[in-house]
């Protein structure tokens, strides 16, 4: 994840406390995502960036997950989303997701 | 009156040492962690030279291998070797760092670059001897400096280092003590652009058959800024390296827009030439140090080479319609706009079906589509993914929502009407662009009609604005219609010559 959205992942989880974060992701790939995922959770595994060794532990998810097209409303969702859903490996994304929340997602 | 490609340049250069040295990625692993075992291993990764020449990828941007044979070699291909190892090709070249940085000392007019002499006679000869580059820097190239100097410099007085094969041979010097945007560091990147962009434009002129004098205008879309602390982006890359390319009838100005700046740079120029104001515009930019090795990490943790070691640079020219070469079309343009949103559905959406709808075309009407030109290669190891097809399906998965192609169709659609990522991850140079050369040919050869260059860039970077960009247009086939009105001086005199051999045979026959 690119060290300036760390910085302010991280600020944004200090200021309104880490329980009240959720972390929207919109990467191409499941690899990307899981990435990401972990950087918000576990900490960078690059050890590039801010969040190196900082577990926030926040709640995340892909914006094709069910979870959150179900928050959407329908005709937006179909306008701004619907295509990439076509074109996105969903199920792979939901699963490294999944995984990637089970195993360090604190609230 | 429509403005035709009447030629390219495209050239990379093998800079190894400016991997390590000067990528960002390297830079900056240097300051946070100097002892890490990235830093130890990335050496043993670097390719030589022989081998950037017989990758494929790399024969494919100067024109040796097309896109279709790139496609029909099976990934990955940093594994693999070209049947030929060419320096040169029909775009361009593939020019090796020793002469490079002789280059960059041409390109140099305050006396910046040093390199020692030693390294300047080793390597004189052999740049002087292209004859694209020769004759343009013949009378610019200094004698060099001793050791001595250049260690001074760098040790005493903030220069940047120049090495090769790992050896200090030169350095950049700051061009001023204070002001941030003359040190050493910020002159180094610009120098190497600036030289870069010569390199391109030397064989765009070439390849486009035309007097280096018929140039009037000159667009860099690189991404580097120069100036100085009162003007900070002042500019004029476009003009400094017209200077050197001998190209004196020119002018220039710099458009920028991050990676979409070349889309921006050739729809400007495109419409320079339309309205009349010039009769020929080129459009240059040169490469980038920072982003050399810039997926490193990954690389070297895979056990891959660092795929990363090229500079790339691009060069076009437009003219006036000349009847034959390739059109760019101005009617039917995409674009990102302030209102566009930057989901990936709204700004394809504005990039494609946008100008497809003015044009009144269908996805599948356009042959080839040109999109961010990323190597895959590249960025498969480095989980950013084959960019292009990512792109082609997305255009595909719109052209289904649109019910220009059955869903059963998407998956044979960027076969069909995509190409494979050939280019460096160089930021600008990737972004449409590499595939003009080729349509030009595929359009001149009959075998495709119609090609569209998306350019994309991503402004919130500059920390200036969260917005996305990008701008799109259509090259096509020409018609043979819209020649430049009027006659020409020979064929003014071709017709006198027959009026008044017809009248002297008309008094004869009296």
């Amino acid at each position: 994840m690119d060290l300036e959205n760390q910085k302010r992942v991280k600020d944004l989880a200090e200021e309104h406390g880490p329980e009240n974060i959720v972390v929207l992701l919109g990467a191409a790939e499941a690899e990307a995502s899981g990435l990401a995922a972990e950087t918000v959770t576990n900490g960078d595994p690059t050890y590039a960036g801010p969040l190196t060794g900082v577990s926030l532990g926040l709640k995340v998810y892909h914006v094709c997950e069910p979870e959150v097209k179900a928050e959407f409303d329908p005709q937006v969702y179909e306008d701004q989303i619907s295509m990439m859903e076509m074109v996105l490996d969903v199920d792979e994304i939901c699963s490294e997701m999944n995984s990637i929340r089970e195993q360090y997602c604190k609230y | 009156m429509n403005s035709v490609i009447k030629g390219t340049g495209y050239v990379l250069v093998h800079t190894p040492d400016m991997v390590l040295h000067n990528g960002t990625t390297q830079t900056t692993e240097r300051i946070v962690n100097p002892e890490s075992e990235y830093l130890k291993e990335l050496p043993k990764h670097l390719r030589s030279y022989e081998d950037v020449l017989s990758y494929y990828p790399n024969q494919t941007y100067i024109g040796n291998v097309t896109p279709d044979e790139l496609a029909a070699v099976e990934q990955p291909w940093h594994d693999k070797k070209a049947p030929m190892n060419d320096r040169f090709g029909p775009f361009g070249e593939i020019m090796p760092q020793e002469e490079f940085l002789l280059l960059m000392q041409a390109c140099d007019v305050f006396d910046l670059v040093k390199l020692s002499s030693d390294f300047v006679a080793a390597h004189k000869d052999a740049l002087l001897k292209n004859e694209y580059v020769g004759p343009a820097v013949e009378g610019r190239l200094a004698e060099g400096v001793s050791m001595e100097e250049v260690e001074k410099l760098v040790n005493e007085e903030h220069a940047e280092p120049l090495y090769h094969g790992n050896v200090l041979v030169g350095c950049v010097k700051n061009a001023h003590d204070i002001d941030v945007n003359l040190s050493a560091h910020v002159m180094l990147e610009n120098i190497v652009s600036k030289a870069s962009s010569v390199l391109a434009m030397l064989h765009a002129v070439r390849n486009a058959g035309i007097d280096k004098n018929e140039v009037e205008y000159v667009i860099d879309c690189c991404e580097e800024a120069c100036g100085d602390m009162n003007q900070r982006g002042g500019g004029n890359f476009a003009k400094a390296a017209a200077e050197i390319a001998g190209l004196d009838g020119a002018t220039g100005c710099d458009v920028r827009g991050f990676c979409a700046g070349p889309a921006h740079a050739i729809l400007n120029a495109a419409s320079l030439v339309a309205a009349g104001t010039f009769k020929t515009v080129m459009v240059t930019a040169g490469g980038c140090t920072a982003k050399l090795g810039m997926n490193g990490k990954d690389h070297v943790k895979k056990g891959l080479p660092a795929l990363e070691d090229c500079l790339g640079g691009f060069a076009v020219i437009l003219t006036a319609d000349d009847g034959v070469n390739p059109c760019i079309n101005l009617e039917y343009v995409g674009r990102h706009t302030v209102g566009t949103g930057s989901s990936p559905q709204a700004v394809i959406s504005a990039l494609v079906t946008n100008a497809l709808d003015k044009a009144g075309l269908k996805i599948n009407d356009i042959d080839k589509y040109s999109p961010e030109m990323q190597n895959p290669d590249i960025t498969k190891p480095a989980g950013a993914g084959d960019v292009p097809q990512a792109n082609y399906k997305m255009i595909g998965a719109l052209g289904v929502k649109r019910g220009d192609l059955e869903k059963s169709e998407l998956a044979a659609f960027p076969q069909k009407h995509g190409l494979v990522g050939f280019a460096p991850t160089q930021g600008h140079i990737p972004s449409g662009v590499p595939y003009i050369g080729f349509a030009r040919k595929s359009i001149l050869e009959g075998t495709i009609n119609r090609a569209m260059i998306i350019g994309k860039g991503s402004l919130f970077l500059g920390r200036m604005t969260n917005l996305f960009d990008g701008v799109s247009f259509i090259i096509e086939k020409n018609e043979g219609k819209g020649q430049e009105a009027g006659v020409s001086e020979e064929q003014v005199k071709g017709l006198i010559a027959k009026a008044m051999k017809d009248f002297a045979a008309s008094l004869l026959a009296e």
